[in-house]
């Protein structure tokens, strides 16, 4: 529902009638608040606020009535206690009974109690916790006092006036409505949501803003309707309807969250909107996912098989009774009782009841305790690995936290790893490294300098790896590069170390403790000695200028270029100012303006007559007032609006452009001396704060020219320049950045020039494309395309190099372009319905025709430790597929520094305009690797070493030949690059099957441009797909669907906001933890759960077949020589503590060694601590242990005159003591624990054996075991079975533990062997070993060594290059084909490109990243649409000789016709 | 590598945080520095292998055959004498009872055995009636009893527990003791009388005394009223198990073995185990040192066959045995720990082939690799 903008006509009455059916008809979609001191006397009546929630809280689950029945019911949501409270409930049933019911329902009882106190008591918590809340303070404004009065959170309502004053928590999601600040602000920090800890501004609505005096409750009358309550923290839109019936639109800047601390604001004043449960904090709050681990589900096929077995064997026994009763025909022996009603049973009935009996007696053959223990064990998991201290961060104090708690041990069984580039992989500490300014490159080369030294202070123990480093910059541009390729090769492998030193981070971290300030080394820029005379210059030109009242267009236009360059950079972003000494406060308010929001704001602002005298006077006051007065300085200059402004004025004024912009030339000057000087000494203590890095890297950039930012507000920005000193440029709109557009855009006017200028700041493919193509030929366009040209060549060389990059442009707007455009974005600005949408619009409106101003490179710092990271985790057989958004020259350079791509791999670049070109680029892609890896893997690898060349480039040009989608299984070196667009095509239905086969048989995949949506479908489409588990690791808020998606998410806490965090399972602080997360806690918990389980089932299946075979003997009647009360409680008591124990403790193998061989990372990823034919084999070694433990007992008692639990009970301890032993075999460390807990578990036993056999003659029917035990104990027959039994169970496993040990250990049996290694001669082997590349795994996958094919292909024909439509547009879409490795310079076709390109060898050199030189390089590239279908094979010997058309291609056709803009 | 890494950055953060401006007044959430929480309990890893376990092995078969042997040789030194009397077979002198014999008849039926002890019994002679095929341990039988009846409990002993039924009440009277196991008890008299070599039947003194547990006969059976008191009266109104020919009271004339504590029943009320079981009937006394308690020679078993075991197939036995501290005659454990040696002692063996052939590959060799 667009909001119709000035109609203020419209009588009030109509409005009002209108506004009543409106509400009535979208009653259901929106929510009206309406004040509720109008409504006082009549509380809780006809207050319409009455239906909405309150403010009071209560996240607990149960009260104190509904806590049984409710927790009862959702326990038994889970199957296996509806199967357990089955089992006990049979036991009431006569017939059937075996135990003692009351005993019966104890297990059941016992599991329940403990789940239910369990979650009693986290909603005791939950309880407390709400309570706090609750009765929290706050000020809310009562009618009968006529003032604000405390209040608890909870009685606040909707409709409530609060006051809030300076770092108070919110209470509820509250409309901002007064400010203390004199721009009508308000500060919020909205660490508690988001963890983004810059200040967010937030303003009071607009028909507030003017009011002078202090916001008075009793005259507010307005009507507020807005959307019901949702969770998306990011959207509030509404509208506020005063009782004169203006209605003004409300903004997500007007909403103040539930949860945000109020700061730098003195007071605010606000009417609640959406209380208590329907805040948006709130409604965000879902509780922790549940997910179900690989484990478990393998788990949970074996518990079925356990019910199968279980049915079988009540089977065989109901038969076996049958027969037996059968044989006996019409004698009925004396000891076959006859049902208690007396009547004989037939065999059959008989063994139908049997059937029942039999499956209580069995019972335990579902390990009742199993969910119970893998929980308790799953939690101790989880708390060794919050403690670990090697999976702390010193510099943010922050661990790993584990949100999903029950699934730890999927963690040792990842497959893929998909991770997100930015801040994860790097640190997302942005730092300012080159820059192109009118298509000049300034490389800083003292800053590059700078970095490296930053580097060395960190790299110093590292010298393994070669530290070239991002080398500083030598040579001029003109000098020439010899040897480059060594030189380069080098530098590939330089270790990217975190920035700066430790002791100096730490020194940051202190300053600035959980604030978003940049660290110093973000902060200290070397400025160019070439750029910084130019900015010199240009300021010395301008002030000569300005003094001598010339215009200031006639300097010439490079130093124009840099002078807006720089303005842009200080101005073009949301940077916010403070100082240091009280962080968080504004420095000071120049002026009090908010940005053009109305046509009425805008006419007034540019009246003539107003603007001179309000801005001249403004500027000098503000200086003037600058650092001594904490007041309102030159509060409101501005006359209040003028009523009679109207659309129509507007258009009158479009006539007299000209005059205003006349009046404009005088604008403001300031005494530039006194300010640039005072401004220095400031300067260093000015503290930026962005909301992204980026941000603050270009605006410290600026400043180390001296253009400083030194101040913000809503509506103005002041910088500082060289000679020029301060300028206030009025802020007219900021176009937030957004990730469709990829830029963002400020309009101001310029002090100096008057002009309405655009600057807009992207992603260079954006702006690229947006550039005003030149002029025809004149020398300005001549000149115009030159920078064009020469940007875009460093643009690709800076992406080579992984800087990213930024382009500036700018456009200078006619007041009547800017009047047009701002009428259509008022519109947009106000409307409820698609105001997204309509704004989007509206800002693609505004970015056109650009003029490009420069371009940055900054660099963003490999994280610790990532290479050796993804070294490690590859070697633990993960593939490691990088999704990132960055430009695919970027993220390719990232890989090659990270060690993704590998040098000696081959790639595969996809890049497709069309579905069917990516069709048949898959087709290719798949036909090249079999030919390829059929090649390598017959007889002669060597021959690709002999023809092994530096360049292989081969070109495919889609031939129409499909082949069959059997995707090799085998992973080869080869690297695939897919770009977001050709992934979009790959993940249509059709294409992804292709798609798959060609990147599972890559080893690493490198997805550029990719959005959030792409990247959780990639992780879908190969979680799905390959049926593998996947892993997701990322930072931001784009990587929130995917990091759902995978089965594990995990959220790196870095700089970017918590919300990855808060969709993650585990939240790590940094990447290279991840290493340890996997390698050892992932592999620890998945070998200790997947050992404990068939623990679990084999000591059940053991226990429960001692029953069975008695069954044997005593006529399948259901009897059970083991006392029952041993029976229920062995599980529970008896034999529960030493797995839970070694379920928590045990290590296979020690930290270091799993660390030091990723390898053994294998084992989970296989499952082979837990196959399906382990569950058999250990079935089957139950079996044999079962039948020792009892036919032992029953040899030696055989003919005796031992009663029937005299019998069982030897059995029960020799089933204990070897269930005891089976658990030691399996153990692989004993600490003092599993020592205590065994023998605590044999004490126990006897303890409670003895007791219950001495406590009561005639109770425990039938067992009724008086004094047994105690008899036992004297028998030595009873001593010499228990020494033999277990030996005798145990003796095949242990030996073939030995065996296995010996004859064929498991590479985690290796890892054992080497712990026992000393450590130094550990590191030794295993450094040789990882040298030699041995691969422990016998099996694993076999690393073919890439050889270069000849295979001839039919379609080979010529390039299509030459039909290649070359239009200067096609500059924006150029991609840059050539890959790092060669040597060629990326020409694109322009027209004059022979006079334009600059020699190959200038710009090799250029890069300072590690080409690959010997890097082979298959480049899929599709021919424009409509292109024959042909493949060039080139060998690498022919495309040096035609290297710039077979480099470079161009795929500009269909591109244009994508970008949003072209209307 | 990594390990020591790690170390560096622990000592680092260690210091800096030690060192730096308010580093002492920052809590941090840094983990405790313990061997619990870093998962580095000092431990004991043994790591199985032909090489580490060779010694086990060898070991338990040098322990284990010795104690075999020792068991064997004890458990055949127990002198045991057994004869079947059921009567199964028509040239039997039992097997006229056997065919006339059920639970209804009252008119009792005997018959005598004659057999020759071919060694003499030294020590105590322990005599046992031996039960085959009957099923003791069967889940319904074993449940049929009600135990504190079976203490003198009153209540019990005039409103039996449920789980007696359906021999719970007979003629609407509690049956004393109720229940199947009750029901079913062995009622055959066995006696011994030793044939001198001149004719004469020397009858040998039965002990009825001391053949149940202790606990069972002073703690578990009680009589109702004490032991002092008029059986009859105590027991009146009640009524006897259907299938017995007198009542509780009237088992033994000795009050102390008389009712529910008389030891023939108690015995029986322990349910053997298993299907094929015997019971301690009576104990022969060595009377000294001297004579043997049973010469060698021929002896009669004198029965008076009342149980029926035709219905079950089953067997009945008497069995006279003599018992070492293992019990009676049972050579199966001493067999067993030999087996069992010696399988280790095999493994052992192989064990150490393995160790030698490939042992070596794995301990040094394999590792570098």
């Amino acid at each position: 529902m667009a909001r119709e903008i000035g109609e203020p006509g419209v009588a009030k009455s109509s409005t009002t009638k209108k506004h009543k059916r409106r509400k009535s008809k979208k009653e259901i979609k929106t929510r009206t608040v309406h004040a509720n001191i109008l409504y006082d006397q009549a509380k809780g009546g006809d207050n319409p606020n009455r239906h909405y929630a309150n403010n009071k809280i209560k996240t607990t689950k149960y009260t104190l009535l509904s806590f049984i029945p409710k927790n009862l019911f959702e326990q038994f949501h889970r199957f296996a206690n509806v199967y357990f409270v089955f089992i006990a409930l049979l036991n009431f049933v006569p017939v059937v009974n075996a135990f003692q019911p009351e005993l019966a329902l104890a297990p059941v009882v016992f599991i329940l109690s403990v789940t239910a106190i369990k979650d009693l008591w986290e909603d005791y918590r939950r309880h407390r916790s709400d309570k706090e809340i609750n009765h929290m303070d706050c000020l809310v404004y009562s009618r009968s006092e006529r003032q604000y009065l405390e209040c608890y959170w909870k009685e606040v309502c909707v409709g409530d006036f609060i006051r809030l004053r300076c770092n108070e928590i919110l209470p509820a999601d509250v409309l901002l409505l007064s400010s203390s600040d004199p721009d009508r602000l308000c500060h919020i920090e909205t660490a508690t949501l988001d963890g983004e800890t810059n200040l967010k501004q937030r303003q009071v609505v607009r028909s507030f803003i003017d009011l002078d005096t202090e916001f008075d409750p009793l005259k507010y009358n307005s009507v507020i309707e807005c959307e019901k309550p949702n969770n998306d923290l990011n959207r509030f839109r509404g509208y506020i309807t005063h009782r004169n019936g203006r209605r003004d639109g409300l903004y997500k800047e007007n909403l103040l969250l539930r949860g945000c601390t109020i700061r730098n604001t003195e007071e605010a004043v606000g009417i609640v909107i959406y209380a208590g449960h329907e805040t948006k904090a709130m409604l965000n709050n879902s509780g922790p996912r549940y997910k179900r681990s690989k484990l478990e589900r393998q788990m949970n096929v074996d518990v079925f098989w356990c019910v199968v077995i279980l049915l079988v064997m009540c089977l065989f026994s109901a038969i076996g009774h049958g027969l037996w009763m059968f044989q006996y025909g019409d004698k009925r022996p004396v000891f076959d009782v006859l049902s208690p009603e007396g009547t004989d049973l037939s065999p059959v009935v008989s063994a139908i009841y049997l059937f029942l009996t039999m499956i209580i007696v069995f019972q335990v053959l579902i390990p009742i305790s199993l969910f119970v223990s893998i929980e308790i064990v799953k939690i101790c998991q989880v708390y060794f690995i919050h403690q670990d201290a090697d999976l702390y961060d010193e510099e943010t104090d922050s661990h790993l936290q584990c949100r999903a708690l029950n699934i730890t041990e999927d963690l040792g069984q990842m497959q893929y790893i998909f991770s997100d580039k930015t801040g994860t992989l790097t640190e997302n500490k942005m730092v300012f490294r080159r820059c192109i300014v009118a298509g000049v490159e300034y490389s800083h080369d003292a800053n590059a300098r700078r970095l490296a030294m930053y580097q060395e202070v960190d790299s110093e123990e590292d010298e393994g790896l070669s530290r070239g480093g991002t080398l500083p910059r030598k040579e001029s541009l003109t000098s020439q590069h010899s040897g480059g390729k060594a030189v380069l090769r080098s530098q590939s492998t330089k270790s990217h170390r975190r920035t700066g030193s430790r002791a100096e981070a730490k020194r940051a971290s202190i300053l600035s403790k959980h604030t978003a300030f940049s660290s110093p080394m973000e902060k200290d820029i070397t400025p160019d000695p070439q750029l910084r005379d130019k900015v010199n210059d240009c300021g010395s030109q301008m002030e000569f200028m300005r003094f001598h009242n010339q215009l200031l267009s006639q300097i010439s236009p490079d130093l124009q270029d840099v002078f807006d360059f720089f303005i842009a950079l200080t101005i073009c972003n949301t940077v916010v100012v403070s100082s240091p000494n009280q962080p968080r406060q504004k420095v000071r308010r120049f002026e009090l303006k908010s940005p053009v929001k109305t046509i009425e704001d805008f006419i007034k602002r540019f009246t003539p007559s107003r603007l001179t005298s309000a801005s001249s006077s403004s500027s000098s006051t503000s200086l003037a007032t600058n650092r001594s007065s904490s007041h309102r300085a030159c509060s409101s200059l501005l006359s209040s609006p003028s009523a009679e402004s109207t659309l129509a004025r507007l258009e009158e004024e479009r006539g007299a452009t000209p005059g205003i912009r006349g009046a404009l030339g005088t604008t403001p000057a300031c005494p530039h001396a006194g300010g640039s000087v005072a401004g220095g000494s400031d300067e260093g203590e000015l503290r930026y704060e962005a909301e992204s890095p980026d941000e603050a890297a270009l605006v410290y950039a600026a400043r180390a020219y001296k253009c400083s930012l030194v101040g913000r507000l809503a509506d103005q920005v002041t910088i500082e320049l060289p000679h020029v000193g301060r300028l206030s440029f009025e802020l007219l709109h900021t176009l937030a950045f957004d990730s469709t557009r990829k830029r963002m855009s400020v309009v101001v006017r310029n002090p100096l020039t008057e002009q309405i200028t655009v600057y807009t700041k992207g992603a260079d493919s954006v702006i690229m494309d947006l550039i005003r193509p030149p002029a025809a030929d004149d020398s300005k366009g001549k000149r115009q395309r030159k920078i064009l040209f020469k940007t875009q060549n460093y643009l690709n060389l800076y992406g080579m190099d992984g800087l990213r990059t930024l382009c500036i442009a700018k456009r200078v707007l006619s007041k009547e372009q800017y009047a047009s455009w701002l009428r259509r974005h008022l519109e947009a600005e106000t409307a409820i319905q698609g105001r997204e949408e309509l704004l989007f619009e509206s800002a693609l409106r505004l970015e056109t025709d650009l003029h490009l101003l420069g371009a940055t490179g900054i660099e963003d710092r490999l994280q610790d430790g990532v290479p050796e990271t993804i070294a490690a985790l590859r070697r633990a057989g993960l593939q490691i597929w990088v999704l990132t958004g960055d430009k695919q020259e970027t993220a390719i350079n990232i890989a090659y520094a990270c060690k993704l791509l590998d040098p000696e791999e081959e790639i595969i670049t996809l890049n497709a305009d069309s579905q069917e070109a990516c069709a048949v680029l898959l087709d290719e892609s798949l036909h090249y690797i079999q030919a390829k890896f059929l090649c390598s893997s017959s007889a002669d690898p060597c021959a690709a070493g002999v023809f092994q060349p530096d360049y292989a480039t081969l070109q495919f040009h889609a031939p129409p030949t499909s082949s069959g989608t059997a995707g090799p299984v085998v992973v080869h070196r080869l690297g695939l690059v897919i770009d977001g667009r050709t992934l979009a095509y790959a993940l249509d239905k059709s294409l992804e099957d292709k798609f798959l086969a060609v990147a599972r048989s890559c080893r690493s995949v490198l997805c550029c441009r990719s959005t959030p949506l792409q990247k959780s479908m990639v992780v879908k489409l190969v979680r799905d797909k390959l049926k593998v588990m996947t892993l997701a690791i990322g930072d931001g808020a784009n990587d929130v669907s995917m990091i759902q998606v995978a089965d594990v998410g995990v959220g790196i806490s870095g700089q970017e906001g918590m919300q990855a965090v808060m969709a993650s399972d585990f939240a790590l602080p940094r990447f290279q933890y991840l290493q340890k997360l996997l390698l050892v806690h992932g592999h620890w918990c998945y070998s200790r759960l997947a050992n404990m389980i068939l623990y679990f089932f084999y000591k059940n299946a053991m226990f429960v077949a001692l029953i069975f075979w008695y069954q044997f003997y005593c006529g399948f009647s259901g009897s059970a020589m083991i006392d029952q009360w041993y029976l229920i409680f062995f599980n529970l008591m008896f034999s529960a503590f030493p797995q839970l124990i070694t379920g928590t403790l045990d290590k296979d193998v020690s930290a270091d060694t799993l660390q030091e061989l990723p390898q053994l990372y294998m084992n989970g990823q296989n499952s082979e601590e837990y196959k399906p034919y382990m569950f058999w084999m250990n079935m089957i070694d139950a079996f044999y242990q079962s039948l020792v433990c009892f036919f032992i007992p029953y040899f030696a008692y055989a003919d005796s005159d031992v009663d029937l639990f005299t019998w069982g009970t030897p059995i029960t301890t020799l089933a204990l003591l070897t269930i005891l032993l089976h658990l030691g075999i399996e153990t692989k460390t004993w600490t003092w624990m599993n020592w205590a807990s065994i023998a605590f578990s044999i004490v126990l036993f006897f303890m409670v054996a003895m007791c219950y056999n001495a406590s009561c003659p005639t109770c425990y029917s039938p067992s009724n075991p008086y004094w047994t035990m105690q008899r036992l104990l004297g028998d030595p027959l009873f001593y010499l079975m228990c020494v033999i039994t277990p030996i005798a169970a145990l003796l095949p496993r242990y030996f073939y533990r030995a065996c296995q040990g010996s004859l064929f250990p498991s590479p985690v049996q290796v890892g054992r062997q080497l712990d026992k290694v000393p450590l130094g001669l550990r590191r030794h082997l295993v450094n040789q070993r990882t040298a030699h590349r041995t691969p422990l795994y016998p099996l694993g996958p076999p690393f073919l060594k890439g050889c270069s094919s000849k295979i001839t292909d039919p379609y080979s024909s010529n390039p299509k290059q030459k039909a290649q439509a070359a239009s200067p547009i096609c500059l924006k879409s150029m991609e840059m084909k050539d890959t790092p490795g060669s040597s060629k310079n990326p020409v694109n076709h322009l027209e004059h490109h022979d006079e334009l390109s600059l020699p190959s060898s200038e710009i090799i050199w250029l890069t300072s990243t590690p080409l690959m030189p010997q890097m082979e390089c298959v480049q899929l590239i599709s021919p424009p649409s409509g292109a024959s279908p042909g493949v060039t094979y080139q060998k690498n010997q022919e495309s040096l000789d035609c290297p710039q058309q077979n480099i470079l291609k161009q795929t500009c056709g269909e591109r244009l016709s994508d970008s949003p803009d072209s209307q | 590598m990594m390990a020591s890494s790690y170390n560096i950055k622990e000592e680092d953060g260690h210091h800096s945080g030690s060192s730096g401006p308010g580093g002492n007044a920052v809590r941090t959430k840094k983990p405790d520095n313990t061997a619990f929480k870093q998962q580095r309990l000092p431990a004991w890893q043994p790591i199985i292998t032909a090489g580490t376990v060779l010694p086990a092995f060898f070991i338990i078969g040098l322990i284990f055959i010795p104690i075999g042997i020792g068991l064997y040789v004890t458990s055949n030194n127990i002198k045991e004498f057994e004869i079947d009397y059921t009567g199964i077979d028509i040239s039997s002198p039992c097997f006229n009872c056997s065919q006339s014999y059920s639970w209804n008849t009252t008119t009792s039926c005997t018959c005598s055995i004659p057999f020759s002890l071919d060694q003499p019994f030294e020590s105590n002679v322990f005599m046992y009636y031996g039960l085959s095929n009957f099923y003791q341990n069967h889940r319904r039988y074993v449940k049929s009893r009600d135990d504190s009846q079976l203490n003198g409990n009153l209540d019990s002993l005039k409103a039996p527990s449920k789980e007696c039924e359906p021999y719970r009440i007979n003629e609407n009277m509690p049956i004393a003791p109720c229940g199947a196991i009750a029901n079913s008890m062995f009622n055959d008299t066995l006696d011994l009388f030793y044939i001198d070599p001149n004719g004469t039947r020397t009858p040998i003194p039965l002990m009825k005394t001391g053949i149940a547990w202790w606990t069972d006969k002073h703690v578990k059976f009680r009589n109702p009223g004490g032991s002092s008191s008029n059986l009859t009266a105590v027991f009146y109104g009640t009524t006897k198990p259907l299938s017995w020919p007198k009542p509780v009271y009237e088992l033994d004339t000795d009050p102390e073995n008389n009712g529910f504590v008389n030891e023939d029943l108690i015995v029986w009320m322990r349910t053997a185990a298993l299907p094929t079981f015997r019971k301690l009937y009576r104990i022969i006394q060595k009377k000294n040192s001297l004579t043997p308690t049973l010469p060698r020679g021929n002896y009669t078993l004198d029965i008076v066959y009342n149980y029926p075991v035709r219905s079950f197939d089953g067997r009945k036995r008497m069995i006279l045995s003599t018992i070492s501290w293992m019990g009676g005659k049972n050579p199966f454990l001493g067999i067993a720990y030999i087996s069992v040696g010696s399988v280790c002692f095999f493994l052992g063996v192989v064990l150490l082939f393995i160790h030698h052939k490939y042992g070596n590959r794995n301990n040094s060799s394999d590792i570098p690799n």
